[in-house]
């Protein structure tokens, strides 16, 4: 399998993902400029947590005129895997390939801490080697993750299951005090409605090797390996 | 001597909102402030940002198409904002 991890200027969550790709998974993968247009050959394009263009005017505002952007709205167009995680997650939400947008943290500070989130359908690549109602303790670092979309698109949202991932406690209730940022419904991640595209605000490649406090979010890398290398074999 | 050409330049203010019923946490925040400050007949308090935006059009005004146009495609999210344009000269 094949990741592209693409570099936005100011890219910071870049490396974190690449060294997850190729030094735990020990799968193929490669930086893309985010002038680069050619994503031939590639499974899976990451769009990698920080804070492209300073984060000016909004989160992943500008990031979204990316020259990359148009080939991988075709990519996504044509099934192709798309990863936003943090940053990455907001670009999607600007460029229109997922539905919502995110508002600043509902207590304005900057949240950087281990969460734990809900796994809601694992019939996805990204989660198939996870299990339903999973718990996986992945860190947050976010000032804008607060995910808002109008309630009759919330209700279009749940009823298509488009919600991957949810705010818990270590016990899995889905509570108001486990909710880090004041996201609408307790929403951590989401998918677009064919399951290719998804985003997500805590950081899996942050969490991939024991030594970091976690390795929950290797289930998400571990997963999409499964599902393409099986898919190819 | 050549004389400086004059540059003709026109202004235009784009003000950037958000929706109603889009919670604003920074304006709830400034509207406790006011009321920890005593001033307590603050009903609400919305935030949004403006831009003020200076085009070389060589002495026409901007068009009202053309300042819709950057609002909605990068002044503003309108997933969650609304703008409104104002043309100074």
């Amino acid at each position: 399998m094949k990741f592209g991890v693409v570099i936005f200027p100011g890219s910071n969550c870049d490396y974190d993902a690449y060294k997850v790709v190729s030094d735990v998974l020990k799968e193929k993968v490669e930086f893309l400029w985010h002038k680069e247009t050619s994503l031939d050959n590639y499974d899976c394009i990451i769009l990698p947590g920080g804070f492209s263009y300073g984060d000016y005017l909004r989160t992943g505002a500008v990031a979204r005129f990316s020259p990359i952007m148009k080939s991988i709205l075709k990519f996504a167009n044509k099934g192709g895997l798309v990863w936003g995680i943090c940053n990455g997650f907001q670009i999607l939400l600007e460029a229109g390939l997922l539905p919502g947008s995110m508002l600043m943290n509902s207590h304005l500070r900057f949240v950087c801490k281990n969460i734990y989130i809900k796994v809601e359908r694992n019939d996805l690549p990204y989660t198939s080697a996870c299990q339903v109602g999973q718990i996986l303790k992945i860190p947050v670092a976010h000032k804008d993750g607060n995910y808002y979309i109008s309630q009759n698109e919330l209700l279009d949202l749940e009823r298509n299951n488009q919600v991957i991932f949810r705010y818990c406690d270590e016990n899995g209730n889905i509570t108001q005090a486990s909710n880090p940022n004041g996201s609408l419904a307790n929403i951590a991640g989401i998918c677009n409605k064919e399951g290719n595209v998804i985003g997500l605000m805590p950081h899996p490649e942050r969490a991939s090797e024991k030594i970091l406090g976690s390795d929950d979010g290797r289930n998400l890398f571990w997963s999409l390996v499964q599902h393409t290398n099986g898919a190819s074999n | 001597m050549t004389a400086k050409r004059k540059e003709k330049l026109s202004q235009a203010v784009v003000y950037v909102k958000l929706k109603e019923g889009v919670l604003d946490p920074q304006g709830l925040t400034i509207k406790k402030a006011l009321e920890k400050l005593g001033y307590q007949n603050v009903k609400e308090v919305r935030s949004g940002k403006f831009f003020e935006i200076v085009f070389d059009s060589n002495g026409s005004k901007p068009r009202a198409k053309f300042l819709n146009e950057i609002s909605d495609k990068l002044l503003a999210n309108p997933v969650i904002e609304k703008f409104e344009i104002e043309v100074l000269k």
